[in-house]
């Protein structure tokens, strides 16, 4: 993970002092880009001081590395510039601070970062951000209603559907899908439709019921 | 996961000239791509999106019915020409992954996908189909998942798809376009064995993009099952499958189809145990004779042996579900 707090450059000890660089960004990438920049300032006549100072080499860096990305998220537009190598749930959690969307096992295997991408509930961590470009993405933050909680929420409280709640995002995102797919008329069926998602606490029965009162209850979804 | 470039194609020519160049390869659901591009079994300089090609109709031909390549897997599971007229893929298809991933998969990209075999995977373990010459840790190795047909010294990976196995149990043909134009491949010759190159995994010509698939029209709609057998009841690659698919008229089957996954390096069609059944009442006796044929020439390594007793059963039982005697 990237270290949020490396606020300063700090050389060894002795030959370099601290140097606050501020909080703007603190990526590790940038970090380092702006370490190799402070021994380019030093050395380097006015023009160079200058573009320093306005971060062209990291504009330039991103006009090679970054591509556009347009997609609306839980209703609101959103103008980005992402990596094509980043996936929906890294520029969900790390770009958007929309941290409900889970990172589980990062591989397609554990469905803890469900979302829906144009009503269809896919998979965030396989799913490259830049080819949800002009796309409708909801995640978990997107279900309720202001202070209104959805149904699937409701239910998932009422009926005890998790334990540590990590994979809850998930579910929740999962089961909406599964009702709205029409895949919830049996217990069998809401199992089998459920089984992209793994509850390592295994509240399965409890989030098999929260899922049929939804389904029994007529709720929209 | 090393950056790459990345370009919509507009239009199948754009697509074909931009797969032209090594290096590149073309992505659409990327379930399996970017899975494999995270742990760096592949790293590709540059990725060709095609999911904007008008490539995913899936619609009734004069002999058959024609799949787009970009037809999502959860889409042809549903749609109601494929459960009328070939409920077996249908049913293969909801036996393989999860409703998400199914959202997410394609039909061409399902041909596509790479074993499963944990030493294919695993980058610090040899393996000759990632890269060729360093050896198979799975020989030797922890081969529970692994192949009992037609493997090679090189490599006893098996492939993964069960909608490969409806496919080739069904007469299915791939089709694929290239520099030259289209060729047809029959399903059951587009997957290879590993023999002495296990790093190809299929005969689709560098530079060939799938373009669909077409299932001639058959009388098994009525008589065929998909059973998959794994070691949890859904969400799990099979340990062994099996498509069956009968046109059984009077008590007689006229024609069978049989094939397995989970066996081998590509879908695994029973010809011979087939043939067996032409003319033969639809019975277990026929389905157990079927099966034992169907096990000719297979060879178990120290961890699948269970293989060579769960495959025959896993016949018999699909034979008997498509006969409708369960």
């Amino acid at each position: 993970m990237e270290d949020k707090n490396a606020n300063f450059v700090s050389g060894a000890p002795g030959e370099e002092p601290e140097i606050d660089l501020g909080p703007k960004d603190n990526s590790r990438r940038t970090f380092l880009k702006q370490s190799a920049l402070i021994t380019a300032v030093a050395l380097a006549p006015a023009p160079a001081v200058k573009a320093a100072e306005m971060h062209f080499d990291e504009r330039v860096a991103e006009a090679f590395e970054k591509m556009p990305l347009k997609m609306e998220v839980n209703g609101v537009a959103k103008s980005l510039m992402v990596e094509p190598r980043s996936t929906l749930l890294d520029i969900l959690r790390e770009q958007l601070d929309l941290t409900g969307t889970k990172k589980g096992c990062d591989y397609g295997q554990c469905g803890a970062c469900t979302v829906h991408v144009d009503g269809h509930r896919v998979n965030a961590c396989l799913t490259l951000g830049i080819m949800v470009n002009g796309k409708k993405v909801t995640t978990i933050e997107g279900l309720a209603k202001g202070e209104v909680l959805h149904p699937m929420q409701e239910a998932f409280l009422k009926h005890d559907g998790f334990q540590c709640g990590y994979c809850t995002p998930g579910q929740i995102m999962s089961a909406v899908a599964c009702i709205r797919e029409g895949h919830a008329n049996t217990e069998m069926e809401i199992r089998e439709y459920m089984s992209g998602n793994i509850c390592r606490c295994g509240a399965y029965p409890n989030i098999v019921n929260a899922i049929q009162e939804v389904k029994g209850g007529g709720f929209v979804v | 996961m090393k950056q790459f470039q990345y370009v919509r194609a507009a239009s199948q020519q754009d697509a074909l000239a931009a797969i032209a160049k090594p290096g590149t390869k073309i992505i659409a659901g990327g379930t399996n791509l970017v899975d494999l591009m995270k742990r760096g079994v592949t790293a590709p300089d540059k990725l060709v999106d095609i999911t904007h090609l008008p490539l995913k109709g899936i619609a009734a031909t004069k002999t058959g019915l024609h799949i787009g390549t970009l037809a999502l897997n959860s889409v042809v599971s549903e749609n109601s020409l494929v459960l009328a007229k070939q409920p077996l893929l249908a049913m293969a298809l909801k036996a393989g992954a999860s409703p998400q991933l199914r959202n997410m998969a394609t039909v061409g990209g399902n041909m596509m996908q790479r074993t499963r075999c944990s030493y294919f995977y695993d980058t610090t373990m040899p393996c000759n189909k990632r890269e060729p010459g360093t050896g198979c840790g799975a020989m030797e190795g922890y081969n529970r998942m692994h192949a009992i047909f037609g493997a090679s010294g090189q490599c006893i990976a098996v492939h993964p798809s069960d909608m490969c196995v409806g496919l080739a149990a069904l007469d299915a043909v791939v089709i694929v376009t290239g520099k030259k134009g289209e060729r047809r491949i029959p399903m059951t010759e587009f997957h290879r064995l590993p023999g002495d190159h296990p790093e190809n995994d299929n005969h689709l010509a560098p530079g060939e993009l799938i373009i669909g698939v077409e299932i001639p029209d058959n009388n098994f709609a009525k008589n065929s099952y998909y059973l998959k057998v794994r070691d949890r009841q859904s969400y799990a690659f099979a340990l062994v499958s099996v498509a069956a698919a009968l046109d059984i008229s009077g008590g007689l089957i006229k024609q069978a189809r049989l094939a397995m996954g989970g066996v081998a390096h590509k879908p695994w069609r029973l010809f011979e145990a087939e043939k067996s059944l032409i003319g033969k009442p639809a019975t277990e006796d026929s389905f157990k004779n079927a099966a034992q044929i169907a096990m000719q020439g297979a060879k178990a390594y120290e961890y699948n042996a269970f293989k060579l007793r769960l495959a025959p059963a896993s016949i018999t039982e699909a034979l008997k579900h498509a006969a409708g005697a369960v």
